[in-house]
């Protein structure tokens, strides 16, 4: 198991936690409906925050008083209430990006800044598909290990942010990257209306000159108990937002599946698993569709 | 030893003694007077660039000067308009100033290694270049270490480096960062110990010439750095150990400063730079470019100071077989690492090797074959071309060309998109670097901070290493004497003297 290699991330406002344990083994399949249904009514269709209480527990790592005072009022222990993934269904995708022009909108970026990032790929018959990558929240995240200055972190949730006022711009993190998920801000940062949220690494708006950005899962909408906006934007319905500890994933339309279930049914795969990188982004592959699985480089 | 050590700083101030023989210095030599008789030739070489200031001086200090400028104005621009307007893009992320970067901190080794290696090799020719060598390596290095500066996204927070609880030991960047600040250290010391003996010589000079402030500020310089140097025997031993500690240790160091500076690049998973010859080629980069900015240098030099009789057409040639050997093994690892990457054929590396020798980067790749592998080994090779001129020729163009290779390291794995199709991977999109105005002035400017910088140091310190080539010279005569007394001896049968054989071990 890599968790045990796996170096610590230093959280500024939180004990360390070691995420491995919580990723849950899917041994509580034998979920009766009516519960399973409270647990997706947490996660919910945008906006939709249902009874249960999982959301407004989460994301402990916010400085912000409102969630931490939430993740307290629920008894929250240092435990992590959820470890978020995605799960991207490319049989569906059309290759609209409205997904990409959601994300650009809500986080104020510029055109080139494709955090969540469409390819096209042809297949072998010469056909082409689409594969939307956001950001893979690397478990083991070379992203982090090599910033000099400790500005990417990675919370106990699973989210790999990136604290842009310590960025100083060296890019070495982009280089790490195996997914080309990270973007540069190469010149004035778009502007952005007064926002509810000071700029933090879970809440990046506007950007920051000089400094990295690139998907950061939604990491401030997920305590609201909203999913991201590119997974309730996509038409085709062909994102999920997901959570290991629950075993729940959801769509765009407020279709909710058991995640493990969902995953193992479709033989879902991850990308480029053997750089060691442990994505929480599971890509389920039609007939004929691929990602390219590179044995490393070197 | 104390009791000599004492008295020699006592009497130091009393040695102008103009000519001597080496057997007449030995009586006195341990009572703390430098028994190395002085070369009036060689001072009066070394010195030129410090006491005469001729009209090309100040032509070549204030064009060079204007290009610096120019440079410095480029980039409060760059800080104005941010990284974007020097050509890069999320696809280009490393370009032109990651090859700045390798390639000035490169050119240091020609200075430190070779000379280093060198003076360990009692390599006795080795003595007239050395200033120059080491004044190079000197004033190099910083300059190498300023492309953090434009390199970085938000410079105003390059402070954060040096702030320990920022810092994230497992970053190759902080390595980097440890290495080329030791190294720089070692530098200095490196080009400040040879040195202490030629501060006395050059006071003395000074001190003869007339007193404005020019000379009242280097008798204040050279008082204090220069110590209670008065060239006895004991001070002459702790030096040499000193020298020779720091020229073991300065060939370690900077061998870690590339090692370290290519892993920022082969500590990740990206076809092109995940390379394990990285640190061996990059070493073996920085020495041959280094090796050719020395020639050029000297060249420069010896022609500006006319010091043709002391930098001669053989060093020249010896340091062009130097760099004969070095390019040899640069083009071969980097014919071993195109050739395994490509022949492997994982999807990411025949991407790039395909890219580079014959896609988008084949005129700069056969450019760095042309310009830093066959041309300068045609010119070496014949008689006719292996010149002072087509020699320092060749060491220009290596430079220009192992620049280029930089660029041929960085850009073309930083460009290649890591998201492709499988199955049709010529379809993927490439990303490309837009060369502006505003890195090519940085680094005009950067080249041209060399020479200016040089000349300005030279303006302070002796361009010779005058008490070195002394006592190399003596030591010449000496093994003359030695030879004829050996032949004397060999027909009377008489053993040489003891005490001249023991100021010849101090010396050597
Ligand atoms: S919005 Fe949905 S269908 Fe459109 S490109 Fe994104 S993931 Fe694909
Ligand atoms: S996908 Fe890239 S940016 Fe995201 S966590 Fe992994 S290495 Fe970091
Ligand atoms: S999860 Fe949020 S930040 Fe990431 S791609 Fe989707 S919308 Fe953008």
């Amino acid at each position: 198991m890599t968790s045990s290699s796996r170096q610590p991330v230093e959280i500024a406002t939180r004990p360390p936690t070691t995420d491995a344990q919580e990723t849950p083994s899917c041994e509580d399949a034998g979920l009766s409906r009516r519960h399973f249904l409270e647990r997706l009514g947490a996660i919910g269709v945008a906006g939709a925050l249902a009874g249960t209480g999982v959301l407004e527990a989460a994301s402990g790592h916010k400085a912000g008083a409102v969630t931490t005072a939430a993740a307290q009022a629920t008894g929250a222990s240092s435990k992590p209430a959820h470890q978020w993934c995605m799960v991207i269904d490319l049989r569906y995708c059309n290759g609209c990006k409205v997904c990409t022009a959601a994300c650009q909108e809500a986080h104020y970026l510029h055109k080139d800044q494709t955090w969540m990032h469409v390819f096209t790929m042809t297949n072998a018959s010469g056909n082409t598909y689409h594969m939307p990558r956001p950001c893979m929240m690397c478990e083991d995240p070379p992203c982090v290990q090599v910033c000099p200055v400790k500005a990417n972190f990675r919370t106990d949730e699973g989210l790999v942010l990136v604290n842009q006022s310590r960025c100083i711009g060296t890019r070495i993190c982009m280089n790490a990257c195996p997914y080309q998920a990270r973007y540069f801000n190469w010149g004035p940062a778009k502007s952005a209306p007064r926002q509810p949220f000071p700029q933090e690494p879970e809440w990046p708006v506007p950007q920051v000159e000089g400094t990295v950005g690139k998907c950061i899962f939604c990491a401030a909408m997920l305590p609201m108990g909203k999913i991201p906006e590119c997974v309730s934007n996509c038409p085709m319905d062909a994102l999920y937002m997901g959570d290991l500890t629950t075993d729940v994933a959801v769509n765009a339309s407020g279709q909710v599946v058991k995640l493990s279930e969902f995953l193992a049914a479709n033989d879902a795969v991850k990308f480029k698993e053997s750089y060691g990188t442990h994505p929480r982004v599971y890509y389920i592959l039609g007939h004929d569709q691929d990602l390219e699985n590179d044995e490393g480089a070197g | 030893m104390m009791r000599e050590q004492v008295d020699a700083m006592e009497t130091g101030t009393s040695t102008t003694m103009t000519s001597r023989t080496l057997e007449k210095s030995i009586g006195t030599a341990y009572d703390g007077v430098d028994p190395v008789p002085p070369r009036e030739d060689i001072r009066e070489a070394a010195m030129r660039p410090v006491l005469e200031t001729g009209k090309w001086w100040w032509t070549a200090v204030i064009t060079l000067g204007v290009v610096v400028i120019a440079g410095i104005v480029a980039w409060v621009m760059q800080l104005r308009d941010g990284l974007g307007a020097a050509g890069y893009n999320n696809q280009a992320f490393w370009a032109i100033y990651e090859a700045d970067l390798v390639a000035f901190i490169g050119v240091t080794y020609g200075g430190a290694v070779v000379s280093a290696v060198l003076r360990l090799s009692k390599a006795r020719w080795r003595a007239p270049l050395t200033r120059i060598a080491e004044a190079t390596a000197l004033v190099t290095l910083p300059i190498g270490m300023m492309f953090i500066v434009p390199h970085l996204g938000e410079a105003p927070r390059i402070w954060e480096l040096v702030w320990p609880p920022y810092w994230n030991l497992s970053s190759p960047i902080l390595w980097d960062f440890f290495a080329v600040s030791t190294y720089l250290l070692a530098t200095v010391v490196f080009f400040y110990l040879p040195l202490i003996p030629d501060l006395k010589i050059t006071l003395e000079r000074l001190s003869a010439g007339p007193d404005n402030l020019k000379t009242r500020t280097c008798k204040k310089l050279y008082t204090v750095v220069g110590g209670n140097w008065i060239g006895s025997i004991p001070q002459r031993r702790v030096l040499q150990g000193a020298l020779g500690l720091i020229s073991i240790m300065i060939i370690p160091m900077a061998v870690s400063v590339h090692s370290v500076l290519s892993f920022a690049f082969s500590s990740s998973s990206r076809a092109g730079y995940l390379e394990t010859i990285f640190p061996v080629l990059f070493v073996v980069g920085a020495l041959y470019s280094g090796v050719a900015l020395v020639i050029v240098m000297a060249a420069a030099f010896r022609k500006g100071y006319r010091l043709e009789r002391y930098i001669t057409e053989k060093h020249f040639v010896r340091l062009g077989f130097i760099l004969i050997a070095l390019g040899a093994t640069y083009l071969y690892l980097t014919f071993t690492e195109y050739l395994v990457d490509g022949y492997s054929g994982t999807i990411g590396n025949a991407a790039w090797v395909r890219q580079t020798i014959m896609g988008r980067y084949w005129i700069p790749f056969w450019f760095f074959v042309v310009g830093a592998g066959l041309l300068p080994l045609v010119i070496l090779a014949f008689r006719r071309t292996r010149n002072v001129k087509g020699i320092a020729t060749a060491s220009a163009i290596i430079l220009l060309a192992m620049w280029v290779k930089r660029l041929v390291i960085v850009i073309p794995p930083a460009t290649e998109p890591l998201v492709k199709s499988p199955l049709n991977v010529a379809s993927a999109n490439w990303g490309t670097f837009h060369f502006t105005w505003i890195p090519i002035t940085i680094t005009l400017a950067a080249t041209a901070a060399i020479p200016l910088l040089l000349l300005v140091v030279f303006k302070f310190f002796p361009i010779l290493p005058v008490a070195d080539m002394e006592e190399m010279a003596a030591e010449a005569e000496g093994l003359e004497e030695d030879l004829s007394t050996l032949s004397v001896m060999a027909s009377t049968g008489n053993s040489p003297s003891g005490d001249r054989k023991e100021i010849m071990h101090a010396n050597a």
